[in-house]
């Protein structure tokens, strides 16, 4: 597929030149979309990535606005020379990292399949 | 001015950096042109045949991220101003979610060379692949910039050259080394160069850090202390507050910078690509996962840099090599590697200076295929000639438009000099956060997006946050600024990204609303099933 020239199209039509649409397909993707497998796919995915996307970002925006306006609070020493800003910056490192490992395991777990088996029924009504 | 380092890297240490920076032009240009002879259709060109793992992928993500402003520019800014170029980290290492998370997977789905792809899917192809070229080359080219600027001045100071003229041939070199790069190896000689660079950068810092650690006990208290001691600051060295936190209007500037920062990754179109050139979603995947853990430990080690110079070289050292700052980490090796005037010390700054310069020459080589790609696919292919190219054409012009961006850049380096150089960057992540992010989550997941929504989305996002950054106290009205004689600083922060952002993502809201336009419901069905399913994909 990838040595196929670049296909000409109508300039003002929408759809990527690559694609080389017939009139039939878009209706299968129409159905796959309304199916209620799909259905499942794109809630697995969306109810998991954003409210995780709102979370991290305002878990960060906590840190910046603390970081800003509780200096005080950010200088309080833990332990030796280390303070709660310096703790709070590597927890940032150690979520981002967390995050990183459990989305990749929903997606393991819960996406791959799904969207496996969707693909193998699209291939198969070629 | 530049006395402790001139004395470290005189004339027998200049010839070992020089050596050393040689050894890896020539490496790379080897395996550039091995990657040459393999790149024979578009997909090798633009996306490297789409043959590298997850794992490769990873580390040419890393190399093609941490630029010399997070190498060079964060140790500097840590070593000076403490806790606050520590946030610098954060922020560049948190925006990996988004990407993980929301980009790259539907990305490498249902796109095939750039950002556009995924757009032309559902919206009219023309005036988005316009509008998003256009973007991508405004940001490419400030990325660049930034990057050229940083290359001279680090050139001109490390090998003593400071003359007006050596700093112009240098600048002229690193563009040329970064055009051959492009147009011999495509994307598969440029991936391999931001492999072989990230791997040198990672030794080199673990290197450093671990000396470092070394001399003070493996505590990193300690560490902390003897940087406050010799920062002549004390305890504030090691809080938020010494670098934003004097005013209101500089507090707001931090929080404009960590949006930026936070959202502009995932939007960076020479990011962006590096997702087509994996096989499937699941190497994308692993790819940001990879690319997440080396950029992670690159950053922690940014502290034991960052302080580590502070307490070992000192700030009176760092200031009077390079006001901001950009040398300690190259002063830092010195001093770790022995002291200035011993071997131990002359080999360790020559180690990290070609680090440095390969860092630079990598990061240039990636945003020139990026915009030259954009220009070829975009602009040339689909918007001039309407998709009546062939893919011989198609690549020829991506070559064409690699040199003319270099010569541009090469020009731009040699007379912008006196720009900022992690103002620029901070500028780019700006742009992309504002003209790019909200198109791209509104096209992958919001079925009322139309093309309306998208222009207004990508012109006002760009022109905002350009504008906004030509009345910033960056361009004018003080004595560090661009133009220092003149002043229309109306706009009183640093970073547009507190107004542009939100001003981004309104308009692709706003535009669709009120658009003539109705979304046709079949070409989102297709997006939404190809982005989840893969199916389809190239």
């Amino acid at each position: 597929m990838d040595t196929a020239p670049t296909t000409a199209q109508e300039p003002d039509e929408p759809g990527s030149p690559d694609l080389a649409v017939s009139s039939a397909e878009p209706d299968r993707y129409t159905e796959m979309q309304a199916s209620a497998e799909f259905g499942e796919l794109r809630r697995a995915q969306r109810s998991f990535a954003f409210p995780l996307t709102v979370a991290f970002i305002a878990w960060y925006l906590l840190y910046v606005l603390l970081s800003n306006y509780a200096g005080g609070f950010m200088g309080t020493e833990v332990v030796g020379n280390i303070n709660i800003a310096f703790v709070f910056g590597l927890a940032q490192f150690l979520t981002t990292f967390l995050i990183a490992w459990w989305y990749s395991r929903h997606a393991a777990a819960e996406l791959d399949p799904r969207s496996e088996a969707l693909r193998t029924r699209l291939e198969a009504g070629e | 001015m530049t006395h402790i380092l001139a004395a470290g890297a005189a004339s027998d240490h200049r010839t070992l950096i020089i050596t050393l920076f040689s050894v890896f032009v020539a490496a790379t240009l080897g395996i550039t042109i091995w990657a040459g002879r393999q790149t024979k259709d578009a997909t090798d060109f633009y996306a490297g045949g789409r043959s590298f793992t997850g794992f490769q992928n990873g580390l040419a993500i890393s190399g093609d991220y941490m630029s010399a402003a997070s190498f060079l520019g964060i140790a500097g800014a840590i070593s000076l101003f403490g806790y606050d170029g520590f946030l610098y980290s954060i922020g560049f290492l948190v925006a990996w979610l988004v990407a993980l998370l929301l980009v790259a997977e539907p990305l490498r789905n249902s796109g095939r060379f750039t950002m556009a792809d995924v757009l032309a899917h559902r919206l009219k192809q023309r005036p988005v692949r316009t509008a998003a070229g256009t973007s991508t080359i405004v940001v490419s080219i400030f990325y660049l910039l930034a990057q050229m600027v940083g290359a001279g001045a680090l050139v001109a100071l490390l090998l003593g050259a400071t003359g007006e003229g050596s700093r112009r041939w240098i600048i002229g070199l690193v563009g040329l080394v970064m055009v051959l790069y492009v147009t011999i190896g495509g994307m598969k000689g440029t991936t391999w160069v931001q492999i072989v660079k990230a791997v040198m950068l990672i030794a080199g810092t673990l290197l450093i850090t671990v000396l470092v650690l070394n001399k003070v006990g493996w505590n990193v208290s300690t560490l902390l202390g003897r940087a406050a001691e010799a920062s002549g600051k004390g305890k504030a060295f090691l809080e938020p507050g010494l670098q934003y936190g004097k005013d209101g209007t500089s507090k707001l500037n931090f929080i404009s910078l960590g949006l930026a920062l936070v959202l502009g990754t995932a939007g960076l179109p020479h990011i962006l690509i590096r997702f087509y050139t994996v096989p499937t979603a699941k190497a994308a995947r692993k790819s940001v996962n990879w690319a997440i853990g080396i950029i992670g430990a690159f950053y922690l080690m940014t502290i034991a840099l960052g302080f580590g110079a502070a307490a070992l070289v000192g700030p009176k050292a760092i200031i009077a090599s390079n006001e901001s700052g950009n040398t300690a980490a190259p002063l830092l090796a010195q001093e770790v590697g022995g002291g200035a005037g011993s071997t131990g010390g002359a080999v360790l700054l020559a180690v990290i200076s070609a680090v440095a310069f390969a860092t630079i020459l990598a990061v240039v080589a990636g945003l020139t295929l990026a915009s030259s790609a954009s220009f070829a696919h975009d602009l040339w292919a689909n918007v001039i000639r309407k998709g009546r190219t062939s893919e011989k054409e198609e690549i020829l012009t991506a070559k064409c438009a690699a040199v003319v961006i270099g010569a541009i850049s090469i020009v731009l380096g040699i007379f912008a000099h006196r720009l900022n150089a992690a103002a620029l960057v901070a500028l780019a992540f700006a742009v992309a956060a504002s003209a790019n992010l909200p198109t791209i989550l509104y096209s992958l997941f919001w079925k009322r997006f139309t093309t309306q929504g998208a222009l207004w989305s990508i012109y006002g996002g760009l022109v905002s946050s350009v504008t906004l950054v030509i009345i910033s106290p960056v361009v004018s009205g003080n004595p560090k600024a661009l133009f220092p004689g003149m002043s229309f600083d109306y706009f009183p922060l640093g970073n547009p990204g507190l107004v542009s952002i939100p001003l981004g993502f309104l308009l692709g809201w706003l535009g669709s609303l009120l658009s003539k336009e109705q979304p046709d419901p079949r070409k989102y069905a297709e997006l939404e099933v190809r982005a989840l399913t893969g199916h389809g994909a190239h």
